[in-house]
């Protein structure tokens, strides 16, 4: 799996959380902002989040990756890392 | 022969509109198959039939207004021994006085069976009474789903209240009349022939297998197609004729509307014209039973309105709360979700729902009805959960006999029900029957919720979020997840000292996680 960058990460997160919530104003969201308060993901809600974000990019996410995913800045580099370690990691 | 009503969905309801049937005379029903579609205030909900038996006809138009109890259609049956309201054991309220749906549709129904029942009547039948559990059938399924009419009908438009009178190829007793069975009517409701216009060859004129057979289809051309895909071809106003089906036998899909938006997209067609525009009848029912938006959250908010100051102001709450520490449970879950895909993850209300159930098995009296100046028993631990909507408002779908269910399947539920409470269409019988309500507004960050009882229950159980604070254990102050649970109950039903038993047992079903 290529290791996706920055914008590459921003667009996957976007998509997915506009999949659950379909009308996501993504211009109310700061990129510091916990999404999670301002867009109203309950815990069910968020869930599907991990799992499509781990479906869309293949990489695993436990729950203590979990507080990594409070804000849109910090979910980017998260992906962005993840992705970078899980292709050095391949043989 | 008995009669299909308009069920109660909910202690809210007191009528809805039929917005569209899945079946048609002459077809066989089973206990359990969604037979239409009901636009209440709050939601447009599946309906499931309470008999087994033949659909003979149909009484009221997509797009009436219909009171709870009215008969909606007649079904024969198979020996059955009256109609059932599609509300399950949970008692309603029409008017002041609160009586179930049994009662309800017996004092409604003009030829009724059943004497009005009271309050000890009542009391004895909610204890022997054993709900029928509704056989859940896909809705998808086309096979169980036979077509309806997707174009007008050719005769001037009637009135949308009132019985549908004789038409072609819909009312079973012209068919009667010219004497066809069952299975020949059946036949040509699906080629889509109009009995009316067939010569019979039988004797006495009757109508055989064979002149169906051999009669060119009618004018009016029949559809095959899922009711999802109806609701989206309705929805994105596309017209379903024009469609080529994928699924079963021909039947429409929706991902075939998807496409034919797509193409649509790609080449309009200006003087084509749509489903819509071709359907005066049907863009009248349509505004009847529309579901925009705008409309649906204010008459959402009217319904919660109506119940929630009719709660205020008939039933004494009292409230209790308590903070229970989530050390274990937290724990628990940690270890059960480590190496779990997301999708088999649960959360920790799941486990919340499950101890709320489970306690009020030890706990009965809050598990009920406060109907006719008594406390009736639920038969079964049903658990409404309220879901919040994100265009404003609320459901409580149920889940039935949550206690028994173990946190995973009880997670699968509460997913799926949120999942079709916001996106999709729940069925009647997930929104009727609780015997007690669980919110869970800690999702949305706050520590506490005091609830409003949802009349004729009871108690009205909350849980805040599951927050990290100082905790003091044996002598020793640490960090830990709490939650703080509440209790709100209605004081004519019990006293706080059994209110306070049930949060302490909540308490310490939470303490071991691993048997709930």
């Amino acid at each position: 799996m290529k290791p996706l960058d920055h914008a590459e990460a921003m667009a996957v997160i976007r998509e997915s959380i506009t999949q659950i919530v379909p009308d996501a104003d993504f211009t109310q969201v700061e990129p510091d902002d916990k999404f999670r308060d301002v867009l109203e993901l309950d815990s069910l809600d968020f869930l599907s989040l991990v799992q499509l974000l781990s479906e869309r990019t293949g990489i695993r996410i436990d729950e203590e990756d979990y507080p990594e995913l409070t804000t849109l800045s910090d979910a980017t580099r998260f992906l962005v890392d993840r992705s970078k370690e899980s292709a050095g990691s391949a043989p | 022969m008995t009669e299909f009503t308009m069920p109660s969905l909910g202690a809210d309801m007191d009528e809805g509109v039929l917005q569209e049937w899945l079946v048609g005379p002459g077809d066989r029903v089973h206990k359990g198959d969604v037979v239409a579609v009901v636009e209440t205030d709050k939601a447009a909900i599946e309906v499931e039939c309470f008999e087994s038996g033949t659909v003979a006809r149909l009484l009221v138009r997509p797009g009436t207004r219909v009171p709870v109890g009215a008969p909606l259609a007649v079904i024969e049956g198979e020996g059955a021994s009256g109609a059932r309201a599609g509300a399950r054991g949970e008692p309603t309220t029409t008017g002041a006085e609160a009586v179930s749906p049994m009662v309800a549709a017996s004092v409604k129904r003009p030829r009724s069976q059943n004497p009005p029942m009271r309050a000890k009547a009542d009391r004895e039948r909610a204890a022997r009474d054993e709900r029928p559990k509704p056989r859940r059938k896909a809705a998808g399924e086309p096979k169980s789903v036979p077509e309806i009419r997707s174009e007008p009908r050719k005769e001037p438009a009637h009135t949308a209240a009132g019985p549908i009178p004789p038409q072609p190829g819909v009312s079973a007793e012209t068919d009667s009349a010219l004497g066809t069975g069952p299975l020949v009517r059946h036949l040509a409701l699906q080629r889509g022939v109009d009995l009316m216009t067939l010569h019979g060859t039988g004797r006495g004129g009757r109508i055989t297998r064979a002149d169906v057979e051999h009669a060119q289809p009618g004018p009016v051309p029949r559809v095959r197609a899922t009711p999802y895909a109806r609701r989206l071809a309705h929805d994105l106003d596309v017209d379903l004729t024009e469609l080529r089906g994928t699924g079963d036998g021909g039947a429409v899909r929706a991902a075939d509307v998807h496409a034919a938006v797509c193409t649509r997209a790609v080449r309009h067609q200006p003087g084509r014209p749509t489903a819509h525009q071709r359907d005066d009848e049907r863009t009248q029912v349509a505004v009847a039973g529309d579901t925009r938006p705008e409309q649906r959250t204010d008459t959402m908010r009217r319904a919660i309105a109506d119940l929630m100051s009719r709660s205020k102001r008939e039933i004494p709450h009292y409230y209790l709360s308590t903070t229970i520490d989530l050390a274990g449970a937290v724990d628990w879950l940690r270890r059960l979700n480590r190496g779990r895909p997301p999708t088999d993850r649960l959360v920790p209300a799941a486990l919340l729902l499950k101890a709320a159930a489970v306690a009020a098995r030890e706990v009965p009296a809050l598990n009920g009805f406060w109907q006719n100046g008594g406390f009736v028993p639920g038969a079964a631990i049903n658990l409404g959960v309220a879901v919040s909507l994100r265009q404003g408002g609320l459901l409580a779908p149920v889940i039935d006999r949550a206690d028994a269910l173990s946190p995973e399947a009880l997670m699968a539920r509460l997913k799926d029900l949120v999942q079709r409470a916001r996106r999709g269409r729940l069925r009647g019988s997930e929104l009727s029957g609780a015997t007690l309500t669980v919110t869970n507004l800690g999702d949305q960050g706050v520590e506490s919720v005091f609830g409003v009882i949802h009349p004729p229950q009871v108690a009205m159980v909350g849980f805040g979020a599951v927050v990290e604070r100082p905790w003091a254990t044996g002598g020793m102050l640490g960090v830990r997840p709490v939650v703080t649970a509440t209790l709100a109950a209605d004081h004519r039903a019990t006293d706080g000292a059994v209110g306070a038993r049930y949060l302490t047992a909540v308490d310490q079903l939470l303490q071991k996680p691993e048997e709930l």
